[in-house]
């Protein structure tokens, strides 16, 4: 850039020295470039294409197999316990996304009134998501232990709350958001910030209040954080692996084996690495069939 | 009359609120409470809700078995690398997509997004192939390497580095810095927040992965913290105050770094989800 300014020597050495400066900067920013863009070609896009070509083929976890064009799909097709593991993901989505989601607007809308201790408040619903999921399952394993927990002590109640069909699920449901309120309800919080005290106070003038302003100012002008939220809730609801292979390893009788732990229990127990990578890419169309969908209907709402 | 009553009804809203933030935190206070007594006090009946006398017998007899050191070490190893290593790689290529010209630029920041849609879960089996093929399962590299490309960071970074005004740029480059050191000593200053804020829940998030480590460690003296404490239960069996005291061991690194770190954290997941920025 300098040289354009100085007028000094012959048209054609500078154009040269600007075609080198060119040159230098393609020459810089590959170099920063590369070591992002390597990575990401060998530990993204590179697993991403092999995913596709294992699910046409019957190879082992170790070994590329032969290739045996869409079987492993129609398998899938028919498989019940394919389609079994996706009702369950399902259940559980159901069970936590908009409870979750509904919480976090509770306890952010709570908190945020609050005017003493507010941080400290804030810390603890927001504590239990910064655990890492095995000591949320240990925490949670000797609350509902049926013969020594706390609940068990002070109810009486002698459930086998992870190894009974009818409890499994929506116990691992309510640890999952235990676990997880306190990032619903730091997105909301900060949501609720955001809303301008002016528009309040304009609309109390108009009359409204309590619910009314709940109605007609805080829900509406939320809506985006809210539509956030639920995407990446359903998002990570139907990625649920930890809890379940933690809590119960699918069991009783399967009834909270999800896709993932079947996937899992295919690839790494069974080997049959060609078939669970057939499970992965109908996971990931499910993931992205959802999420278009969600996306679709929230954006019209809104 | 009408402010007396609202005032009533703020104070029972206030005490609700504290109220139900102790619930929240009494899976937390219950497992501190159990790992400060004895085995036997763990146990007893009927139910005492404070340790009477408190002993860190428990505490004493988890560092002792050992395992849990090493589960310290391999955590803080793999996720201060994973950290370093994805802030550094983000940040570098997020300046070449904010301040340099190349071609393709937009075409690779649309393969970045497109890619998000790609959940890591659908990769595992041929990332543990690949891994596998190059020699690294139950290694720090491998639990290290699946986990450093993070195109949301550089999403973020670049958003940041956009909004540095154009004029420090010409200036810096107007003085003879080069790109290096003008990255290094004008952005990276001007942006520290955000990249601490960034590589605080990258560091939250590697600490407690349990998928990836679970997938490619296979011996237990390479496990994570997240890891190794689901052999926990198995190792202790009814021994709750024990279990409850590597648990509490397990989440005080993370629990501590939220503390300190309280408004840092916040700042990073809001960035990282569009929320601020």
């Amino acid at each position: 850039m300098r040289d354009t300014v100085s007028n000094a020597g012959p048209m054609s050495a500078r154009v040269t020295r600007r075609g080198r400066a060119r040159r230098s900067a393609a020459l810089t920013a590959a170099l920063m470039l590369a070591p992002f863009l390597l990575a990401y070609l060998l530990f993204f896009i590179f697993p991403v294409l092999r995913a596709a070509q294992f699910s046409v083929t019957d190879s082992s976890l170790t070994e590329t197999g032969r290739y045996i064009g869409p079987s492993n799909y129609v398998r899938l097709v028919q498989d019940p316990d394919f389609w079994s593991s996706l009702k369950n993901t399902g259940y559980f989505a159901l069970l936590t996304v908009i409870p979750v989601t509904a919480l976090g607007l509770l306890v952010a809308i709570a908190v945020n009134r609050l005017i003493l201790a507010r941080n400290f408040v804030q810390a603890l619903f927001f504590l239990p998501y910064v655990l890492p999921v095995s000591v949320v399952t240990l925490l949670w394993q000797w609350i509902l232990n049926s013969s020594f927990g706390i609940v068990h002590a002070l109810t009486g109640s002698d459930v086998a709350w992870f190894n009974t069909v009818s409890t499994a699920m929506p116990t691992v449901a309510v640890v999952t958001i235990w676990w997880t309120v306190g990032f619903n309800m730091l997105l909301f919080l900060a949501g609720l910030q955001n809303i301008p005290k002016e528009v309040y106070e304009a609309a109390s003038l108009d009359g409204a209040q309590g619910l009314g302003l709940f109605r007609f100012i805080t829900w509406p002008l939320l809506w985006p954080v809210t539509t956030l939220l639920l995407t990446l809730q359903l998002i990570s609801s139907l990625k649920i692996f930890a809890q379940v292979y933690i809590l119960t390893a699918g069991g009783p009788f399967n009834s909270t084996r999800v896709v993932l732990e079947y996937m899992y229990d295919t690839a790494f127990q069974n080997l049959d690495a060609g078939y669970a990578s057939a499970i992965a890419v109908a996971f990931f169309v499910v993931i992205l069939l959802v999420s278009l969908l969600q996306a679709a209907l929230l954006s019209r709402r809104a | 009359m009408n402010a007396s009553r609202s005032r009533f009804l703020g104070g029972l809203g206030t005490a609700a609120t504290l109220a139900l933030s102790f619930v929240w935190a009494f899976p937390l206070l219950w497992a501190v409470s159990t790992a400060l007594r004895s085995e036997e006090q763990a146990v007893a009946q009927p139910l005492r809700w404070l340790p009477s006398p408190a002993t860190l017998s428990a505490f004493e007899g988890v560092i002792a078995q050992g395992n849990l050191t090493r589960w310290y070490l391999n955590s803080a190893v793999t996720s201060l690398a994973i950290t370093v290593i994805t802030i550094a790689l983000a940040a570098l290529s997020a300046y070449a997509f904010s301040q340099l010209q190349f071609r393709g630029k937009n075409v690779l920041l649309w393969v970045f997004l497109a890619g998000l849609m790609i959940p890591f879960e659908a990769l595992l089996i041929p990332m543990f192939r690949l891994m596998n093929d190059l020699g690294t399962v139950n290694t720090y590299a491998g639990i290290i390497l699946p986990q450093i490309v993070s195109p949301i960071a550089v999403y973020v970074f670049k958003g940041f580095f956009d909004q540095v005004p154009r004029e420090l740029h010409e200036a810096a480059v107007v003085d003879g810095a080069g790109e290096w050191r003008i990255l290094w000593r004008v952005f990276v200053p001007l942006s520290a927040n955000v990249l601490w804020a960034i590589g605080i829940i990258t560091f939250i998030a590697a600490w407690n992965n349990f998928l990836w480590p679970f997938i490619i460690t296979t011996s237990p003296d390479m496990m994570t913290i997240p890891l190794g404490l689901t052999q926990v239960q198995d190792a202790y069996g009814l021994r709750f105050a024990r279990t409850m005291a590597a648990a509490v061991l397990g989440g005080l690194p993370v629990m501590l770094a939220y503390l300190i770190f309280q408004r840092r954290v916040t700042e990073g997941f809001l960035t990282a989800t569009g929320l601020k920025g």
